[in-house]
C-alpha cells in the first residue's frame, strides 16, 4: 500500500545572486509514503529551508521534478500553487503565525476561507473538530495573547489540520518552546501520525528527530543520510520521565 | 474565493484595529460631511434668492431710460426724460402675443399724512396691469379700474409698512382718506405683505395710485420713470424684449446707427446673473470641501500602506495556507472600500445633521439635494478603490517565502 505522498527526483534549486549562482540543492531524490513521520535535519546552509519551501509549494525547483500527491508542480502557476497549498498542505511554523486579536476558532477557520467549496457552517464545524483534536476545546474564544506558547502552537496545528491535508509540514515547530512543551507538541504529532497523518518535520535538534520514524539528513544541498528509525521514542514516555515540576 | 468570504475576512481584519480604522475613517467622514453641508448651504441660499426673485415676477420686463450720450455729455439716469407715454402706446399697438401686461410707472417721494401721523414714503403711479406684472396681491378692498385711471381718480392702495405707520390705532384703512403732498387720496385697498427684497428694500413701503393722478397732480411731468411689462412666459420673455425694444426705437425715431436711449431688462436675466454668483459660491465651497475629501483619501492610502507593511507576516501566512494574490488584493481593497464607505455613511449623517444645525442656529436657508448625497457617496467608493488599490497591489505581489520571514 505504498501510497507515495512525495516524490522528488534529482531536485535542484539554484539562486542567481548578481554574477554568482548559489546552488542550494544539488540533486535530491527521495520519496515519502503516506503515514510516515519524517524529520528533515541538517545544519544551517544545508539547504533545509530551500527544500522546505519547495516541499511546501512556496517555491519551485530549478531542475528535477517534484510530485505532491501525484501532482507535478512544475507546470503550475502562482495561483494553482496557492490552491495546492490550500488543499494538500498544512503548515506549522516556528513562530506560530497566528492572527493577533483573533480568537482561536477564527484562526483555525482561516484556511477554509480560501476554499469556496466549504460553507460557513461546515467551516465552523471543522474548526471545532480540529481544535478538539489538539485538546483545546475549552479555548475557542481565546486570542493568541491569552494563550501560552504551547497552546498557540496547538492552535496552529489545528489550523494545519482543518483542511485535511495529505501532509503536515512543520518548520522548527518546537524551536520556540521549552523542553516540556516541545515534548507535548511531539506527543500530539505522534498521535496525529498514529491516526494516519503524514508528517514532515524540519528541525535541527537530534532530540526531536528521535521521535520520528525516519530521518533525512542534508548536507551542502545533498542527501547525506536517509535512515529508518526502527524504534522511535515515545513522546508521552519522555514527558513522563521529566521531573513533574520545576525547582523554583 | 467567494465575495462573502472576502467581506468577512476584511471585516475581521478591520475589527482587529478598530481605533485605527475609525481614525482613518475620520478623514473621509469630515470630508463628506463638509461637502454635504457646504452644498446644502450653497444650494439653499441659491434657491432662496431664486424664489424671492421669481416672487417679484419672473416674467417681468422693465424698460428704463438710459443716456445715449447726446453731444458727448453723459446724463444721470434720473434726469433723462426719454421715456414717454407714447412709447407705452406704441407697445400696446403691437398687440403682441408675447406680452400680457403693460404699465407706465411714475413715482414721487414725499410725506404721507393721516391725522397726526406722517410717514416718508413714495407714491407710484401705475395702471391695474401692474399688480399682476409685479405679482402683488390684494389683501383687502379692491383695485382701481382703468376708468379710475382715465378720470385721474384720487384713490390709492397701501402696503403694510405705510398702513402700520399711518394707522397706528389699528383701524381699518379702507375708505379712509390720506394725504400725499397735500393731495387727498381715498384708500380703496391694501396689499399682501412681501417683506424685504434681496437688496434689503422694504417692498411693503409703497402707495399705488392711478398713473394719471400721480403724473398730473404730483409729479406734473410728461416723461415716465420706467415701463413695466410682463411676458406670457419665461420662454417668451426674449421675444417680448425684442418687440419692445424695436417698437420703442421706432417711436423714438432712432436711426440704426444710434444706440438705444433706454434699457430693457428681464427678470430672467437678473435671476441668471444673481444665481450665477451664488452657483459660483457653491462650486467654490464644494471644491474646498472636496479637497478635504481628497485628503481623507490620501489618509486611507497612507494607513493601508502602513498596514500592508505591518501585516507582511499575516499576508505571508495567508498565502501559505492558500490565498492567491488576487485574494490578498481583494482583501485589502475591500478593507479600504469598507473604511471609505462606512466613513461615507457616517459623513452623510454628520453632514445632514450639521446642515440642519446651521439652519436652526444661524437661520440660513439650506437645501440638501439627493444628488449631493449620491455624488459624495460615489466619490467615497471611488476614493476607497483608487487609494486602496496601490497598497493592495503591493500586498498581493509579496513573495510568501519572504513575507513569512519578515521581521
Amino acid at each position: 500500500m505504498a501510497n507515495k505522498i512525495l516524490e522528488l527526483h534529482e531536485l535542484k534549486r539554484e539562486f542567481v545572486m548578481g554574477e554568482m549562482t548559489v546552488r542550494a540543492l544539488k540533486g535530491l531524490s527521495f520519496e515519502i509514503n503516506a503515514g510516515e513521520f519524517v524529520t528533515i535535519m541538517g545544519s544551517s546552509g544545508s539547504g533545509k529551508t530551500t527544500l522546505l519551501n519547495i516541499l511546501g509549494c512556496l517555491d519551485k525547483p530549478t531542475e528535477g521534478s517534484y510530485f505532491l500527491d501525484g501532482i507535478d508542480i512544475k507546470g503550475l502557476d502562482r495561483d494553482e500553487l496557492a490552491g495546492l497549498r490550500n488543499k494538500k498542505i498544512g503548515f506549522v511554523f516556528q513562530s506560530y503565525n497566528l492572527l493577533p486579536r483573533t480568537n482561536a476558532l477564527e484562526n483555525v477557520e482561516l484556511p477554509l476561507f480560501y476554499n469556496k467549496e466549504i460553507t460557513a457552517d461546515e467551516r465552523k464545524e471543522r474548526a471545532i473538530k480540529a481544535l478538539e483534536a489538539v485538546k483545546l476545546s475549552d479555548r475557542f474564544d481565546h486570542t493568541p495573547s491569552q494563550l501560552s506558547g504551547g497552546q498557540q502552537q496547538r492552535v496552529a496545528i489545528a489550523r494545519a489540520l482543518v483542511n485535511e491535508p495529505v501532509m503536515i509540514l512543520a518548520d522548527e515547530a518546537t524551536g520556540n518552546l521549552d523542553t516540556r512543551t516541545s515534548y507535548e507538541i511531539m506527543a500530539l504529532m505522534q498521535d496525529l501520525n498514529a491516526q494516519g497523518k503524514t508528517i514532515v518535520f524540519v528541525t535541527h535538534e537530534p532530540d526531536i528527530a528521535a521521535f520520528s520514524s525516519r530521518t533525512i539528513m542534508l548536507k551542502d544541498g545533498k542527501l547525506q543520510k536517509d535512515s529508518i528509525n526502527e524504534n522511535p521514542r515515545s513522546a508521552k514516555e519522555a514527558l513522563a520521565s521529566l521531573p513533574t515540576s520545576d525547582d523554583y | 474565493m467567494s465575495i462573502l468570504n472576502l467581506l468577512k475576512i476584511a471585516f475581521r481584519a478591520l475589527r482587529r484595529n478598530k481605533l485605527r480604522a475609525f481614525l482613518t475613517m475620520l478623514g473621509v467622514i469630515i470630508g463628506v460631511a463638509a461637502v454635504i453641508a457646504m452644498m446644502a448651504i450653497g444650494q439653499g441660499s441659491k434657491q432662496s434668492i431664486q424664489s424671492s426673485l421669481s416672487g417679484m415676477g419672473s416674467n417681468m420686463i422693465t424698460v428704463q431710460p438710459q443716456s445715449n450720450t447726446p453731444g458727448s455729455v453723459r446724463l444721470a439716469g434720473s434726469s433723462i426724460q426719454t421715456l414717454k407715454l407714447e412709447d407705452v402706446e406704441a407697445i400696446k399697438r403691437l398687440r403682441s402675443d408675447n406680452i400680457n401686461g403693460l404699465s407706465p410707472v411714475v413715482s414721487s417721494g414725499g410725506q404721507a399724512i393721516k391725522g397726526a401721523n406722517n410717514w416718508p414714503t413714495s407714491i407710484t403711479g401705475i395702471v391695474p396691469d401692474y399688480l399682476h406684472i409685479r405679482q402683488l396681491e390684494l389683501q383687502d378692498g379692491i383695485m382701481f379700474s382703468d376708468n379710475d385711471v382715465k378720470k385721474s381718480a384720487k384713490v390709492c392702495l397701501l402696503g403694510k409698512t405705510v398702513i402700520d405707520n399711518l394707522f397706528t390705532d389699528g383701524s381699518n384703512p379702507i375708505g379712509q382718506i390720506i394725504r400725499f403732498k397735500s393731495i387727498p387720496f381715498q384708500v380703496i385697498g391694501t396689499l399682501v405683505p412681501k417683506g424685504q427684497s434681496n437688496f434689503g428694500q422694504d417692498q411693503d413701503d409703497i402707495i399705488l395710485a392711478p398713473f394719471t393722478t400721480v403724473r398730473n397732480r404730483i409729479t406734473a411731468t410728461t416723461y415716465l420713470q420706467s415701463i413695466y411689462a410682463s411676458a406670457v412666459s419665461e420662454a417668451a420673455s426674449d421675444a417680448a424684449t425684442a418687440e419692445i425694444t424695436a417698437s420703442i426705437r421706432e417711436s423714438h425715431k432712432l436711426l440704426p446707427s444710434q444706440d438705444n436711449d433706454f434699457q430693457v431688462r428681464t427678470q430672467a436675466q437678473l435671476i441668471a446673473t444673481i444665481t450665477a454668483t451664488s452657483s459660483m459660491l457653491t462650486v467654490l465651497l464644494t471644491a474646498i470641501a472636496g479637497i478635504s475629501l481628497l485628503i481623507g483619501g490620501i489618509g486611507i492610502m497612507n494607513i493601508m500602506y502602513v498596514s500592508v507593511t505591518e501585516r507582511t507576516r499575516e499576508i505571508g501566512l495567508r498565502m501559505s495556507i492558500g490565498a492567491r494574490g488576487k485574494d490578498i488584493l481583494m482583501q485589502f481593497l475591500i478593507e479600504a472600500v469598507l473604511i471609505s464607505i462606512t466613513g461615507g455613511i457616517l459623513g452623510v449623517l454628520l453632514g445632514i445633521t450639521s446642515a440642519y444645525l446651521i439652519a436652526y442656529f444661524l437661520q440660513w436657508p439650506i437645501l440638501i439635494s439627493q444628488s449631493s448625497i449620491v455624488i459624495s457617496f460615489l466619490v467615497c467608493g471611488v476614493t476607497g478603490i483608487f487609494f486602496g488599490y496601490y497598497p493592495a497591489q503591493k500586498a498581493s505581489k509579496l513573495d510568501p517565502i519572504e513575507a513569512l520571514r519578515y521581521e
